[in-house]
């Protein structure tokens, strides 16, 4: 049994982020749960998925955050307890559901997750996904910790029957990943069959509709906050003149540097988990106690601006702030010592920072940046591609995948990029305004989730570029989830169809399609100088399992390959692959065999034929 | 009870993940408060991995520069990129076998001096027990098993708050069956290495 099925409350945990808030879904009665992966939010769907299995939930993999909004959304309208998980940047494709069916609202509980990534651990920005809440009119919860994360998960889908509104469930990188000991509460059983009444002047958004929708929101708005008035998550600690209002992961920090800085006695904290709306009242009357207020959140000046909205109605002119160049930044994600430090800044505590060790001494320690897998398809499929367009010049849009790493040196392949989708996009405007040859670059799991209308978009518009779709068969940055191309059948999953890249790409129109194994080097240079040389959009389909989730499912791989004495170092294999299975060992090239995969390409490309088979070694 | 805090750095794939689990399991079994935090992301592609854990009342899961107690290192050159997270009190557990990054096989970086490295780590901070894990791991009969070896220095050396019934109870249970007989015997390698080093 799943251990997040255990049904023993009170019983005490060891449970990540993830795992608690999947926990607390299942103990709201979850029924119908949603995701696209995205880190840090990955593991809640990859628990839900596996619970699944064996249990009543209803989960899905949905091609992207829209739709699985958009699934979720008709649950919920159905009247079934549902929830949708996403990364921060997901809620921006799920945006356009997502503020009108804020008008609309729901009958049975909605939360939607969204994993904001302060420092942009594993992200392309860090924006602040709380404003999202101020932009639809949703309600909005944050949990400080993994055991509030799970109790304020079943709360949460309470308030959203209670005000019948999707709410909001905002955590950071440090709330998923984090983990802690958390004692679990009652399971309950999930109603997975719902119902829809039709009622077409309450649910189809023309003008007319909409126009009183958004004034029952307005409503629902103002009842939400008398809520968060008396929420159980917005709540008053400690006793003095000055205050600190704090939200998420933050909280913890500041608990830590009062405690540190022995100012308990000084210090009021107001720590806020219902930040949307605001409780109105509760903060002004904490200003009216208070001398001087300290706001601590990262990210953006979310709540700071309503504090000081708040303070302006009532006429309070004490000093509030947060960020400012001399205290807190908008940018990457806090820690205990800098939460310290600002405090003892802002309320004239003297503290001595705790001193580290001196490293002006220390030398220049190599970097180990992350790399692709020793035999990763990618690799050979960068490598085919420059050999292919050697001499010319060419401008290489790129996507979000693994295979973003190939804009590193030495296959220096990727030039741009800014979201899910935008390879095919920018390619048509790239190809458009300049000379250079586009070649650009997309995963098989990003091309289903907004790769498609790009496509069609260069095929219609009739655009002039080469796009390389790169098919290892999964999602392979995020874990290994699957997607519509994935055969189930082979991973023992029933009630699955599978969608066909190639037949996509000749549905939309592309003329010159053509799909290669990049293992084999010199017949895929060959087929990608055919579609470099054709005017139009063309096509490439590099397909070869991801090499990282063959060896996981423990399927045979290739035999490694070692380095022969005919070697005579041009080192072609390092300088042009870059496969981390080489090391240099005496000033010779040597392969790892643990490492090697075997894909046999630095074989293919080795100008003396060196390098071999480790089986024909004598 | 007083904060203890506990940094772990790793490449991907040296098992820093499993042996904070153990920690954080047998900190369950022994009822003391434990927060960790950590980066997955690229963990599976060769980057750096990094644990922070936290006994003891505090409620922060993450540890700021110079605020580790203790420091262990899978990795030597790792241990050193570590050395930020250190102050002079803090003792310091490190492997020497190295795992040499990429950039050294294409000759963008050099690999530190591991003499010089144990001296400037020794001079810096309380303490360095530093020895080939590797070596232990594969006398266990599991070259991956360094990170019970170094859990079983970790526990040695009694800076953290658990014990060794505890953590050999939580490998019992939580790491992989085929597996507890070579990671209980690399944890016994490991923990009496460090009481030899120490004495």
């Amino acid at each position: 049994m799943h251990k997040l099925l255990t049904q023993k409350p009170g019983l005490k945990m060891l449970l990540l982020g993830n795992e608690a808030i999947a926990r607390g879904g299942l103990e709201a009665g979850v029924a119908v749960a949603t995701t696209y992966p995205g880190t840090p939010s990955s593991e809640i769907s990859l628990n839900f998925f596996q619970i699944s299995q064996e249990s009543e939930l209803y989960f899905e993999y949905s091609t992207n955050e829209k739709v699985a909004l958009e699934v979720a959304a008709a649950a919920a309208n159905s009247g079934v307890r549902s929830m949708c998980v996403m990364k921060h940047v997901g809620m921006n494709v799920a945006a356009d559901a997502l503020l009108t069916l804020a008008y609309v609202g729901v009958k049975g509980g909605l939360v939607i997750v969204t994993a904001d990534d302060p420092f942009m651990f594993s992200s392309q920005n860090e924006q602040d996904n709380r404003y999202y809440s101020k932009l639809s009119g949703l309600p909005m919860m944050e949990p400080s910790s993994g055991q509030e994360a799970k109790d304020m998960m079943v709360d949460a889908f309470d308030l959203s029957e209670q005000l019948q509104l999707p709410v909001i469930f905002r955590t950071t990188t440090r709330i998923n990943h984090s983990t802690e000991i958390v004692s679990l509460g009652d399971l309950r059983e999930p109603q997975t069959k719902g119902d829809f009444k039709k009622d077409p002047f309450s649910f189809v958004t023309v003008p007319a509709v909409s126009r009183n929708l958004h004034a029952k929101l307005l409503e629902k708005l103002d009842k939400a906050e008398k809520i968060s008035e008396n929420s159980e998550y917005n709540i008053l600690y400690g006793e003095g003149d000055w205050g600190i209002i704090c939200n998420g992961v933050s909280c913890n920090y500041v608990f830590d540097a009062v405690k540190d800085l022995d100012i308990e006695n000084s210090v009021r904290i107001l720590r806020i988990g219902f930040s949307h709306p605001l409780p109105r009242v509760l903060i002004q009357d904490f200003l009216k106690t208070c001398q001087k207020v300290l706001i601590v959140e990262e990210g953006e000046p979310f709540m700071e601006e309503t504090v000081k909205a708040f303070a302006q109605e009532k006429g309070l002119t004490l000093s509030i702030k947060g960020k400012d160049n001399n205290l807190f930044s908008r940018l990457y994600e806090y820690n205990p010592a800098l939460v310290r430090e600002c405090l003892a800044a802002y309320f004239g505590v003297s503290h001595t920072p705790r001193a580290g060790v001196d490293l002006s001494d220390v030398p220049e320690i190599p970097q180990r940046p992350p790399s692709l897998c020793a035999g990763c398809s990618h690799r050979a499929t960068f490598y085919a591609v420059q050999k292919a367009a050697k001499g010319m010049d060419t401008i290489c849009p790129t996507d979000i995948g693994c295979y973003t790493l190939g804009f590193m040196p030495p296959l220096s392949t990727g030039d741009f990029l800014i979201c899910m989708g935008s390879s095919v996009g920018t390619s048509c405007g790239f190809s458009r305004v300049t000379d250079k040859k586009v070649i650009s670059f997309i995963g098989d799991s990003t091309f289903f989730h907004t790769g498609i209308p790009g496509l069609i978009n260069a095929v219609y518009n009739n655009h002039n570029f080469t796009l390389v779709i790169l098919d290892n068969g999964i999602t392979a940055m995020t874990g290994h989830q699957p997607h519509p191309g994935v055969d189930m059948k082979a991973l023992n999953f029933e009630g699955y169809a599978r969608v066909s890249i190639e037949d996509i790409v000749k549905a939309v129109g592309v003329k010159h399609l053509s799909v290669i194994r990049p293992y084999r080097v010199k017949k895929s240079i060959g087929a990608i100088k055919d579609a470099l040389m054709y005017k139009g959009v063309s096509v490439i389909i590099s397909q070869e399992p991801c090499t990282l989730f063959t060896k996981a499912l423990k399927k045979p791989r290739g035999k490694p390959f070692f380095v022969s004495e005919k070697c005579k170092g041009h080192r072609d294999c390092i300088n042009d692959l870059a496969c981390p299975a080489f090391f240099i060992k005496k000033n010779r090239v040597c392969i790892d065999p643990v490492l090697c995969s075997g894909c046999s390409v630095c074989a293919q490309i080795c100008p003396e034929h060196a390098i071999l088979p480790l089986r024909d070694k004598v | 009870m007083k904060p203890t805090r506990l940094i772990l750095v790793a490449v991907g794939g040296q098992g820093n993940l499993l042996s904070s689990k153990v920690i954080g399991e047998s900190a369950l079994l022994s009822d003391i408060p434990v927060r960790m935090s950590e980066i997955h992301g690229m963990a599976q592609r060769g980057g750096v991995v990094e644990s922070s854990i936290v006994f003891g009342d505090a409620k922060s899961t993450i540890i700021s520069d110079g605020e580790a107690d203790v420091l262990v290192g899978f990795e030597p050159s790792e241990t050193l990129r570590a050395l930020n997270k250190c102050n002079p009190s803090t003792v310091v557990i490190s492997n020497l076998a190295p795992l040499s990054p990429f950039t050294v096989t294409v000759g963008s970086g050099v690999y530190p001096d591991l003499k010089k490295l144990q001296s400037l780590i020794r001079a810096k901070t309380a303490n360095l027990i530093a020895f080939n894990a590797e070596i232990l791991a594969r006398e266990a009969g599991n070259v991956l098993a360094v990170n019970m070896v170094l859990l079983g220095a970790l526990i040695q050396i009694g800076k953290i708050p658990l014990t060794q019934k505890t953590v050999k109870e939580a490998i019992k249970t939580k790491t992989k069956k085929a597996f507890v007989k070579s990671n209980l015997k690399a944890f016994d390698f490991g923990f009496s290495l460090a009481k030899k080093i120490s004495e």
